[in-house]
């Protein structure tokens, strides 16, 4: 019995040590989020020539409840093609971190979508591919048409299925979304 | 031999002297592990040679005995014969002592037990058999076969057992006396426990209980490894099972050897293997489970102390299906719109993001002591190490980092007096302390789901068993935890604001970095909790339980501190920091009959429980991923009542119909609605054959039943979706459809040689591979549960 009350002692002691020393003030470091996508910036280049218009939509506090801001810097001309580039941040890290580069490196396991409102009068082409000559989509044209509004949505997917015909058949996991009131003037 | 020789001339010489011979020894034959009544122990008094069985209440008398010393042996079918010797002086009454063991090994008998852990509320308990059966499944899986248990399902092999409706934090699971903690405030995390490493299963549905915690407000499951025998032996067994469904199997291995000194030693190993499971007409991809558990046990059991130092090891990874994993409301809309899962791909054994990697340590070292007069005294330490992995699927260098790496670490003392008042009044007194810290590492890349955090705890319980008579027993208990809860917590800004959290808890705030805020909450909660219950027997064979009792539980961590996205249910998720403890009071009834031919079981209760917390949606956020539903933690007065009704006919010496039913109501008080996630009800008959003559041949056929649950929150949504410039409803809310499964199994037993027994077993389910879906599996929305499945069962004892 001796020996059960020195266990007992012993095991007492030890978790009452152990309790002391884990107790201090030291402040655990922020996380940055390291993957979150927090700025989406859409380049539109006349082919001509003439000025960019950026679509960009910020949402700093991820799914915070902050909602996000999106800006459309101008309107569309009439008839004209735009090449088009995307470009992702993540901001809440300082640098910000240009996540485009990954999703390029990643190709094959990311595709962008554009879809147009019906009353919207533009037609949108990929101008990059995957490795597998699949589309990506962070570069693309825009062919604009008559006059018109409506809504021009572009959706990142994480790993869908590969090839497709559309959002509908595509899976994965949607990285992006998010939609631009645009004019066509 | 030399005593013997030393007894006869002892015995001739006191006969030489002639003395009063009017003394009278009065005894009484109890089992020194629980003090259950030995009946028919065989008492001999070696001097003058006079043998008698004890009666039914294990006791006996001998008188004419003279003042002298008399050697009695007492002896019991399943005890080792011990001897006293006894100076008799004058008549006396005394209480012997036996060990009661297992006689044969591939025998071990349960039924011996009557040391209840609650007199006056029901008790379901699952037997070594019926978990030999089920060695490929999950302690949830061999729950579920128990009416009013049910089970929260992500998939098929994260499963937490459900208690008349209540689950995660409100279940509390005892593995070999020590409560598990390994995160079960999660509803995706399955308890860390290898079946195979356990001997027999108790369920009590509900808090009264208190000498292992006051706040199962759902119920408590005791799980408990099998005691050694004290003799000298060396025995073990293996079970390997194979089954068609997830092409995989199990095998599970065990060896025991024991000492008459009383030391014995035990190691138990467990490996189970699974690839992808398959539902009825598609392939289930991505959810293959990989578990291994390993156990080692030594120590030393003597008749009036032991001691016990054990290890384990128990680690899961488990895939969770590809087509569950998705981002907004959108892609949800998608997934639950398609009849078939978006993602599928051929059978693999791989296992790949989206999965958990689970690794749960337990060292442990328990003692006890048995006083005269004081009772049993129990000692209990333990440490306990849970880490938890979870991947997602990611992007560049994240690509193989956990998106939660969660460390949780416990250590927990428990000492427990049991003692006996008097015949008839039991008195078991106890104290309780834990100390836990939880640290998720930084390094994942995602902010922390849980903060890293240190709580403390301390309990005190005392419970009075009276037997008022042969019919009624009473019992009372009362307890009191202590809570001590001290985080550091970072929140967004953004949220701590919107919360209003920056002028009512302005004073924790440590530290501001960006667009984040660190704050230390100190949290402390008083739960007090008690029971009250009385038990009646009538007419021999019928008992009536009545007990109330009233548990109080701390919110945990998840409740507390939750904010943002919770990737595996698609939405995001709120807690509160102001939350106090829910408080439940369950009243339970039961009817119970045990003749031979018919035996039943009648349980209605009522569970009134008032500060419940609920998580329900609020709202529609909108975000650069697209639209997500926050749901946020909110307290309010719920009432849960139901019935769970069991039944056993024998219909002649072979075959038995057994029949179970279970229905519960859930219902939000205060806002007029059910509670969402309520099991359906359900109904099981099955009908079985049983042949000890012919090589103990079992035959069961049984049908399970489960209705759509109809009454259930409407939490559907609206959501724009772009492509068809609609609002489309997302249906979170409609419960699947009613569904009928049927079973087969079978076992066989060889004797190999005198000490081993082969058993074999074959089993179908799901016979006639029905597409099914269940209201209360997380994974409903995206795929059909299990198509058939054969599995083969082999069992050796040796």
């Amino acid at each position: 019995m001796k020996n059960f009350k020195l266990i007992t002692l012993a095991l007492i002691t030890l978790l009452f040590t152990n309790a002391c020393s884990n107790d201090d003030d030291a402040t655990p470091p922020p996380v940055n989020e390291e993957e979150i996508i927090t700025t989406i910036t859409v380049t539109l280049t006349p082919n001509g020539g003439g000025t960019a218009i950026t679509l960009k939509t910020q949402d700093l506090d991820g799914d915070g409840p902050n909602l996000p801001v999106t800006t459309v810097s101008g309107d569309l001309a009439a008839n004209t093609t735009y090449n088009g580039r995307i470009e992702l941040l993540n901001e809440t890290e300082d640098p910000a971190e240009d996540i485009t580069e990954e999703v390029e490196e990643e190709s094959n396991e990311h595709q962008f979508f554009y879809t147009v409102s019906s009353s919207l009068n533009l037609t949108t082409a990929y101008t990059n591919f995957d490795d597998n000559g699949n589309p990506l989509g962070t570069a693309f044209t825009i062919t604009s048409g008559a006059a018109s509004t409506g809504v021009l949505t572009f959706t990142l997917r994480h790993e869908p299925i590969k090839p497709n015909t559309g959002l509908s058949d595509a899976g994965g996991e949607t990285d992006i979304e998010t939609s631009f009131n645009v004019t066509i003037q | 031999m030399r005593v013997f020789i030393l007894l006869f001339l002892l015995i001739s010489s006191n006969f030489i002297i002639s003395q009063n011979c009017n003394n009278t020894i009065t005894g009484k034959v109890l089992d020194l592990h629980d003090n259950t009544i030995l009946v028919d122990a065989r008492i001999v008094v070696l001097e003058i040679n006079k043998q008698l069985l004890t009666n039914e209440s294990g006791g006996f008398t001998i008188s004419g005995l003279c003042n002298q010393t008399y050697t009695i042996e007492i002896s019991h079918a399943f005890c080792l014969p011990k001897t006293y010797k006894i100076e008799l002086i004058s008549s006396i009454e005394k209480v012997f002592l036996l060990e009661h063991h297992l006689e044969e090994l591939n025998e071990i008998i349960l039924e011996g037990k009557t040391n209840n852990d609650s007199e006056t509320s029901l008790e379901n308990k699952i037997t070594k058999e019926e978990l030999e059966k089920s060695s490929s499944k999950s302690l949830g899986d061999v729950l579920n076969s128990i009416s009013g248990i049910s089970s929260l399902n992500t998939g098929n092999t994260i499963v937490k057992p459900v208690i008349n409706g209540l689950h995660s934090s409100r279940v509390v699971i005892l593995n070999d006396g020590i409560r598990l903690e390994d995160q079960d405030w999660g509803a995706e995390h399955a308890p860390n426990l290898d079946i195979n490493a356990i001997d027999n299963i108790t369920v009590i549905k509900g808090a009264s209980a208190l000498q292992y915690s006051g706040n199962a407000i759902g119920g408590i499951v005791i799980t408990e490894t099998a005691k050694a025998p004290v003799k000298d032996s060396i025995y073990g067994k293996t079970i390997v099972t194979a089954a068609s469904n997830g092409r995989g199997g199990t095998t599970t291995t065990q060896l025991t050897k024991t000492y008459k000194s009383g030391w014995y030693g035990n190691i138990q190993g467990t490996i189970k293997r699974f690839g992808d499971f398959n539902a009825p007409d598609y392939n289930l991809s991505n959810t293959g489970v990989y578990e291994r558990s390993l156990s080692v046990r030594g120590g030393i059991n003597r008749f009036r102390s032991g001691l016990e130092a054990s290890y384990s090891l128990y680690k899961m990874e488990t895939g969770i299906l590809r087509a569950s994993h998705l981002g907004g409301a959108q892609d949800q809309i998608r997934a639950i719109n398609n009849l078939e899962p978006l993602f599928v791909d051929d059978f693999t054994y791989n296992i790949n993001s989206p999965k958990q990697d689970v690794e749960h340590h337990i060292l442990k070292l328990k003692g006890f002591k048995k006083f005269e007069k004081l009772g049993k005294l129990d000692f209990k330490y333990s440490f306990q190490q849970n880490n938890r992995l979870e991947f997602d699927v990611r992007r560049g260098d994240d690509r193989d980092k956990p998106s939660l790496d969660l460390k949780l670490n416990t250590h927990t003392l428990l000492l427990d007096l049991d003692s006996k008042l008097s015949e008839t009044a039991n008195l078991k007194l106890g104290l309780t302390g834990q100390y836990q810290t939880n640290f998720a590492d930084p390094s994942t890349g995602v902010r922390r789901l849980i903060p890293d955090y240190s709580e403390y705890n301390t309990g005190l319980y005392a419970i009075l068993e009276k037997q008022i008579n042969n019919q009624f027993i009473f019992e009372l208990g009362a307890r009191l935890d202590y809570t001590y809860l001290d985080a550091l917590k970072f929140y967004r800004t953004s949220f701590w604001e919107d919360r209003g959290y920056d002028s009512t808890f302005q004073d924790i705030v440590v530290e501001e970095f960006g667009n984040q805020i660190l704050v230390n909450p100190k949290l402390n909660f008083y739960n007090p909790s008690a029971t009250a219950g009385i038990s009646y027997n009538f007419k021999e064979d019928f008992k009536l339980l009545f007990n109330y009792s009233l548990a109080s539980r701390a919110p945990n961590p998840s409740e507390l501190f939750s904010e943002g996205l919770h990737h595996s249910a698609s939405r995001i998720e709120l807690g509160g920091l102001e939350f106090k403890s829910e408080t439940a009071h369950k009243f339970s009834f039961t009817l119970q009959h045990d003749s031979d031919r018919i035996r039943f079981t009648i349980n209605p209760y009522i569970n009134l429980i008032s500060d419940f917390i609920v998580i329900e949606p609020i709202e529609v956020q909108q975000t650069i991923r697209g639209n997500f539903q926050v749901w946020e933690y909110r307290q309010t007065n719920a009432r849960l009542m139901g019935v769970d009704i069991d039944g056993e006919i024998k219909l002649n010496d072979y075959f038995k119909y057994n029949h179970q039913f279970s229905i519960i109501k859930g219902k939000d008080i205060t806002k007029k609605d059910a509670l969402i996630n309520i099991p359906a009800a359900s109904t099981r008959n099955a009908i079985a054959y049983t042949n000890k003559k012919l090589n103990n041949l079992n035959l069961r056929l049984q049908s399970e039943y489960v209705f759509r649950q109809n009454e259930f929150p409407d939490n559907n949504f609206e959501v724009f979706v772009p492509e068809t410039e609609t609002l489309e409803i997302v249906d979170v809310s409609t419960p699947p459809d009613a569904y009928h499964l049927l079973g087969f199994n079978s076992s066989i037993d060889y004797k190999l040689s005198k000490k081993s027994i082969l058993t074999i077993g074959f089993g179908v389910s799901n016979i006639f591979n029905t597409n099914y879906r269940n209201y209360l599996n997380r994974l409903r929305y995206y795929a059909n549960d299990l198509g058939r499945d054969y599995s083969i069962n082999l069992k050796i004892n040796y």
